[in-house]
């Protein structure tokens, strides 16, 4: 039962719906399994299954809106959970940002759903887990490792007509091999809709290799350095800039995007005229659901375009205040969520290294924290692998650094860029940055 | 897209009532729903012998139940408009057992005898399929049965039976305060949280406790369009273990701080903490950036909580020290021959830093934990020497212990229990010391208060930490607000830099409502208590940029 067609689905939403005494109501159903194991120490310590299906009524009277939802689907308890609904609705202070709800909708097919990933079952992960202890136990290494995986679908439905509905899967998986002598650790993380497209072995021989390469870190001077950092390291650090794309905070003068004087920074040209960005529902590596969290349809969107912001994301209720077209965002709302494209170039990070004088690579970043949202710095460090290099040579480790940086001022700091690949659900590439700021070293392994 | 993106998309026209990214796990109720009583304590003892019984029987050598109702009531306003309001109730059982000398654990909402009877075998036979991979059996440090017991967390006012409009009125109240002393936005919440938790283990222990914490907060901020500039102020309330009284605000917890406006120890003003935040986000878009370099710190205690949370709590968690955290939040510096030397210098000789969950109005108060030990304090660094870990039941065996230290937890009944950090205080200093004395003798320095940025290494060495206001201390005088201030240092090196700590009449505690650990992520609540206290020649960074 937690799994519903969309004919399955559709009817119930209609029977829901045909209960309604309010102005307006909105039924959604989500219903899936999420699976997890989670290993250390080359041992199993956790893992679970959460098998599950809500029915959720929103209803309107005017701008109030009451919220109900059940875990059970007959009929008595379909009729209890939208006079709940209606009952909190009636009682609920008026919301003037309330915005109507949307008539129906065309949205584009999405290609969420992967049924290999959907027959995952706890043998499946039990084997996962298995294969990445067992080659890195033979090392003298250690193991420490998470997969969760998800299958469902979501349905919704309103009092004005609309309907969509969609299947979705996902795997996330990472894994830390530390050195037995605790001096070196390395770190490999992928997600996929796909599960066919993960190999544990090889995630973990990713984690290995850092973890043996990095045993042996040596100290050098903090201060602004050439980084080249590794997709999940760029990634760490985009997706903190993808955020600030939104209309809204900007327009009310409390964004990056915000601009002197009143209005926003659409049009400017912010970045490197190398930066693209777009997100695109159909992408097939990183496909998104068919709507947004205000049910707008998602639709191909150019961000930013050779280094000029090209659009921000305006919520219904903005783009009604402000007089303009709304235009979806592309994570949840809150959510980084992925779903973004920067658009990369052609050189491969060996290439990359080659032509580096003196500078630093860059596994991953951790502990990210906004320092000013102004000027969207943050701080951090690195952490599962930091090499030196000098004349075109990884020569050794490093030490961890703290950085201050801002991902603005990082791409107009651009050297060259590689071949995008996945990273938590955006299109990100290896990138080689100048003047990268490492304000202290860490002694953390 | 993961479950929790996932179900956010799934409420499409809606989207706008989802404040904050905050998602809803448990199903909305009404407000009145809340104050429902939940099971009966006997028909809760029944259900936990038929999962006891049913454990056993299928080989487990011990099992707890957890049967839980978590209710919660969380209030988003903006300006003068109502975002949300959620309440929110889940209930079901947790059953974890050991069989083959392995955990096994299963949850279920069907808190039925056939749900609960099927769980419990659920749970066994995951134990048993996971002991295939299992080097060490499970060994359990001994804990007698308490019997049928309870404990409820020492309330005056139930928030939940406080009227929503009453509520949402003082947040209102609050925003307009901002506004009308130059704030461009303001946004504020109250959450509430009600945990009924029902405890038995085949120790012979059945025990029922009813807890509950309240966190109001805002965050306020002033825009200067001309220049482009914003800054904002967050309120200088903290997450505490009390019913509504907090927001009772008595003279006796109000504090004139040597800065000149008020803070606030076991309850809060809202209000009047509004109208301090909208002067100061105003004041620090003009403060003077800071000149970086080695200052004199003195942290008042909404501030320090956090560096304490971050630089000892977490580093003294004995599961991080063993590598069980590895893959998501790290590991430790504070590693076994540190503590079994006996003389790792943690800090200076006058730092004395405790764990419990026993302290009034704490966070972490509760009268056991959730595998069914009594509460209780024990020391971690003593005269700066680190001394001990957190530690649960089977974990303690590692440190040649027989005793848990009972800071065990689960942020649910679907969620397995592991070991969460307790409440990590600093002790007071033994000789007569106020804030404003501490701030006569220091010639180059920062007085912090509240909550910023704060980041940390996976081994807990290498942090930076921000503020909410900063003021420079200039020959014993607070001369005036700074801003860009991020302080940066190694936690051995800046506990040992602790020079002076005020007396017990500055304790006051600082807490986290939403603090993460595991995979998948759970949620814990702590307070850590601290009175203002010094630190010498700590490495200060200026923060701003030009973009």
């Amino acid at each position: 039962m937690a799994f519903l067609t969309k004919e399955e689905a559709k009817k119930i939403i209609d029977k829901v719906l045909s209960y309604s005494k309010a102005d307006e109501m909105e039924v959604s159903i989500f219903g899936g399994r999420t699976g997890n194991i989670r290993y250390a120490r080359n041992t199993v310590n956790t893992s679970g299954e959460t098998n599950e299906i809500r029915l959720s009524v929103s209803s309107v009277y005017g701008k109030k809106v009451g919220s109900s939802s059940t875990n059970e689907l007959d009929d008595a308890s379909l009729k209890k959970v939208v006079a709940r609904a209606e009952e909190i609705a009636m009682l609920a202070p008026e919301n003037p940002e309330y915005m109507p709800m949307l008539g129906p909708q065309t949205y584009p097919d999405a290609m969420t759903f992967s049924p290999a990933t959907d027959k995952i079952n706890p043998d499946f992960r039990a084997q996962l887990a298995s294969d990445s202890i067992e080659i890195t136990s033979t090392g003298d290494l250690t193991a420490a490792g998470y997969l969760e995986d998800f299958s469902g679908f979501v349905a919704s439905g309103n009092s004005k007509g609309q309907f969509g509905y969609n299947t979705s899967t996902s795997v996330d998986f990472s894994v830390t091999v530390r050195t037995n002598d605790g001096k070196g650790s390395g770190y490999a993380i992928r997600d996929f809709n796909d599960v066919n497209l993960l190999s544990a072995k090889d995630v973990t021989s990713i984690a290995m290799q850092k973890a043996q390469a990095s045993a042996t870190a040596q100290a050098i001077e903090p201060g602004k350095y050439t980084v080249i950092l590794e997709p999940t390291a760029a990634g760490d650090l985009l997706s903190l800039l993808t955020r600030g794309f939104d209309a809204r905070s900007a327009d009310e003068g409390r964004s990056f995007m915000s601009k002197k004087g009143g209005g926003t920074r659409l049009g400017e040209k912010l970045f490197d005229e190398r930066v693209t960005i777009t997100s695109d529902p159909t992408n097939s590596e990183i496909p998104l659901s068919p709507w947004d969290s205000d049910g707008l349809p998602r639709v191909k969107t150019t961000w930013v375009e050779n280094g000029v912001v090209k659009n921000l994301a305006y919520s219904r209720y903005w783009a009604e205040k402000q007089g303009v077209a709304p235009l979806a965002s592309v994570g949840g709302r809150g959510f980084g969520g992925g779903g973004y494209i920067f658009s990369g170039g052609d050189e491969s990070i060996a290439d990359m290294i080659k032509s580096t004088e003196r500078g630093v690579l860059v596994t991953r970043f951790w502990y990210i924290r906004a320092v000013d949202p102004q000027t969207l710095l943050f701080t951090g460090l690195t952490r599962d692998g930091t090499f030196y290099i000098e004349n075109g040579q990884i020569k050794f480790p490093v030490k961890n650094f703290r950085f201050n940086e801002s991902p603005i001022i990082m791409l107009n700091n651009i050297e060259s860029m590689g071949k995008p690949q996945r990273v938590g659900g955006s299109l990100i590439p290896p990138m080689k940055i100048r003047d990268f700021t490492f304000t202290s070293l860490s002694d953390a392994v | 897209m993961k479950r929790r993106d996932f179900i956010h998309l799934s409420g499409m026209g809606l989207g706008a009532l989802a404040t904050s990214g905050l998602v809803m796990m448990g199903n909305p109720v009404s407000a009145e729903q809340l104050l429902e009583p939940g099971m009966d304590r006997a028909a809760k003892k029944v259900l936990a012998d038929i999962a006891l019984n049913a454990a056993r029987s299928k080989g487990a050598t011990y099992t707890d139940v957890r049967i839980g109702r978590y209710l919660s009531q969380n209030l988003f306003t903006r300006e003068k408009n109502v975002q949300n309001i959620s309440n929110s109730e889940t209930f079901g059982v947790g059953i974890r057992v050991i069989a083959n000398g392995t955990w096994g654990f299963s949850a279920t909402s069907d808190v039925s005898p056939d749900g609960i009877k099927t769980c419990a075998e659920t749970a066994v036979a995951i134990a048993k399929a996971n002991s295939k991979l299992q080097t060490e059996p499970v060994v359990l440090a001994p804990e007698k049965g308490h019997g049928e017991v309870t404990w409820n967390t020492p309330i005056v006012t139930n928030p939940m039976e406080v009227p929503v409009k009453e509520k949402i009125d003082l947040l209102l109240q609050a925003n307009n305060a901002a506004m009308e002393n130059g704030a461009a936005f303001v946004n504020s919440a109250m959450f509430m949280i009600n945990e009924q938790k029902y405890f038995a283990s085949t120790d012979g222990s059945y025990i029922d406790q009813d807890i509950h914490r309240i966190y109001p907060t805002f965050s306020v901020t002033a825009v200067n369009k001309a220049s482009g500039g914003f800054r904002s102020r967050q309120a200088l309330s903290t997450p505490m273990g009390m019913g509504y009284e907090y927001l009772d605000c008595k003279d006796k917890d109000r504090i004139l701080n040597p800065a000149g406006f008020i803070s606030y120890n076991n309850s809060y003003d809202i209000v009047e903490d509004a109208i301090s935040a909208a002067k100061q986000a105003k004041e620090k878009i003009t403060a003077k950036s800071v000149e970086p370099g080695k200052y004199d710190l003195v942290l008042d205690p909404d501030h320090l909580g956090l560096t304490i949370h971050e630089s000892v709590g977490h580093p003294l968690e004995l599961d991080r020290v063993l590598g069980y955290e590895a893959n998501y939040a790290g590991t430790s510096f504070a590693t076994l021959d540190k503590w079994k030397a006996g003389d790792f210098k943690y800090g200076s000789d006058i730092v004395n830093i405790f764990a419990d969950k026993t302290q009034d109005y704490s966070l972490g108060k509760t009268g056991y934990d959730d595998e069914g030990v009594k509460c209780k304090e024990w020391d971690l660094i003593k005269d700066g020497v680190l001394v001990n870990y957190q530690a649960i039941r089977d974990q303690v065996g590692i440190l040649g212990g027989n005793e848990s230290n009972g800071c065990a937890f689960a942020d649910s009944w679907s969620s397995v229990q592991f070991q969460r950090m307790a409440n990590v205080s600093l002790r007071p200093g033994k000789e007569k010391l106020g804030p404003a004395d501490m701030i006569k003798d220091v010639e180059k320095g920062i007085y912090i208060l509240g909550r910023g940025s704060f980041s940390i290494d996976q081994q807990r060495y290498n942090f930076q930490f921000g503020g909410t206001v900063f003021y420079e201390i200039k020959d014993g005088e607070i001369a005036g607000m700074l801003e860009d201030v991020a302080y940066q240092s190694n936690t051995q090196e800046f506990w040992n830099s602790c020079s002076q700590i005020c007396d017990k009449d500055d304790y006051r505690f600082m807490g986290t409502f939403n603090d993460g650990k595991g995979q998948p992520s759970q949620s814990s609540a702590v307070s850590h208590g601290s009175s203002t206290t010094r630190f010498d020649g700590v490495n200060v960074i200026n923060t701003g940029r030009n973009i």
